[in-house]
């Protein structure tokens, strides 16, 4: 019999411990810690990008399409992945395992969709010639300040890391998955739950990469338009 | 096997596939506000609330449904929610100095930074 199993038997009160005060498994808990580690990561990514963006001048370049368009559709693929991967969940939690392999393979398809997407979105990015620690000449021209101040080459750092951090994720995800899709019928329904806890995270942390890359950094004023690329 | 099921008999997985998918058509029409705002003339710093109040509302509902945390019991969230809220919010710690530094590097506002004159007491 299992620790979970036993601890069913006793009657314990939250807060006063017991064998299982959280009624989840150890490996639920222990991705949901990974999860909050993460979260923290994420934050001091996003922080430090917004601490350099306050305290220079920040290119605002991105163009409706293809930057604005693409990852819309992207932001898209990820938020269908999450309802495919929580059919997947709901399926297994009933049972029926070859439903939840089907609903896996549908999260994993979203999910290269958003990574082939961004891959060409960061092509358009490098063509046009920015790079980790510069701007395309192009851009320098459009958003250097009346007073002379050019804008801050540290725009493609912290864009490459905080949308390349998570494509790694998304890309392990996908990993991840295959293996849950593949072995499925020989796993327990948390561990399913759990691979879905990943991937609906990766899902959550786009949710602020999005508004905060490329939301809050669209050329509103037209300013690449006049300057020749 | 049957008193691991017995033990969780009272916590299968919660939660309909059409309140999953109620959550996702909210998901994306916040989206679509997001996208829509983002063509609205308005200062950045009304963007970047409205756009943070939006994300953290996406954030609370992947977090609540899909994540399934709404229905786990209230000792695992107020274990995992309020410390990580706390940690980020100490990481705001920074932005003064942010603040400051740019201040400091263009506090030149009309003409192009010149050396300033030597001054002889």
């Amino acid at each position: 019999m299992s620790t979970e199993a036993r601890a069913g038997t006793f009657p314990a009160v939250d807060w006063e411990g017991g064998a299982f005060p959280y009624r989840v498994g150890h490996r639920k808990l222990g991705m949901w810690l990974f999860i909050v580690s993460d979260s923290l990561t994420f934050s001091a990514l996003l922080i430090g990008y917004s601490y350099l963006r306050a305290s220079n001048v920040w290119p605002t370049p991105f163009p409706f399409y293809p930057s604005i368009v693409f990852s819309s559709v992207m932001t898209f693929c990820l938020l269908s992945s999450s309802l495919t991967m929580v059919f997947g969940v709901s399926a297994s939690s009933k049972g029926d395992k070859a439903k939840a392999r089907k609903w896996i393979l549908a999260t994993m398809v979203f999910g290269a969709a958003f990574v082939i997407l961004h891959l060409i979105e960061w092509q358009h990015l490098m063509e046009q010639g920015l790079r980790p620690f510069y701007l395309p000449e192009s851009w320098v021209q459009a958003f250097t300040t009346t007073q002379g101040v050019p804008p801050s080459p540290l725009f493609g750092a912290t864009f490459f890391t905080i949308t390349g951090l998570h494509m790694f994720h998304v890309a392990t995800g996908i990993i991840y998955l295959g293996v849950v899709a593949a072995r499925v019928n020989k796993l327990k329904h948390e561990d399913v739950e759990i691979s879905g806890l990943y991937w609906h995270f990766v899902d959550l942390v786009w949710m602020f990469v999005f508004p905060l890359i490329y939301i809050l950094s669209v050329d509103m004023g037209g300013h690449l338009a006049g300057v020749a690329h | 096997m049957t008193a691991h099921a017995d033990a969780h008999g009272d916590e299968h997985f919660a939660g309909t596939n059409k309140l999953f998918i109620s959550i996702w058509v909210w998901l994306v029409a916040l989206t679509l506000v997001e996208i829509f705002l983002a063509y609205r003339p308005m200062s950045t710093v009304v963007m970047l609330v409205i756009l943070l109040g939006l994300s953290i509302i996406k954030a609370a509902l992947i977090v609540a449904y899909f994540m399934h945390l709404k229905f786990e019991r209230l000792s695992l969230i107020l274990t995992l929610i309020p410390m990580l809220v706390v940690c980020i919010l100490l990481l705001f710690v920074f932005f003064p100095d942010s603040f400051r530094s740019a201040g400091l590097r263009y506090q030149f506002k009309e003409a192009p930074p010149v050396a300033p004159p030597v001054v002889e007491e």
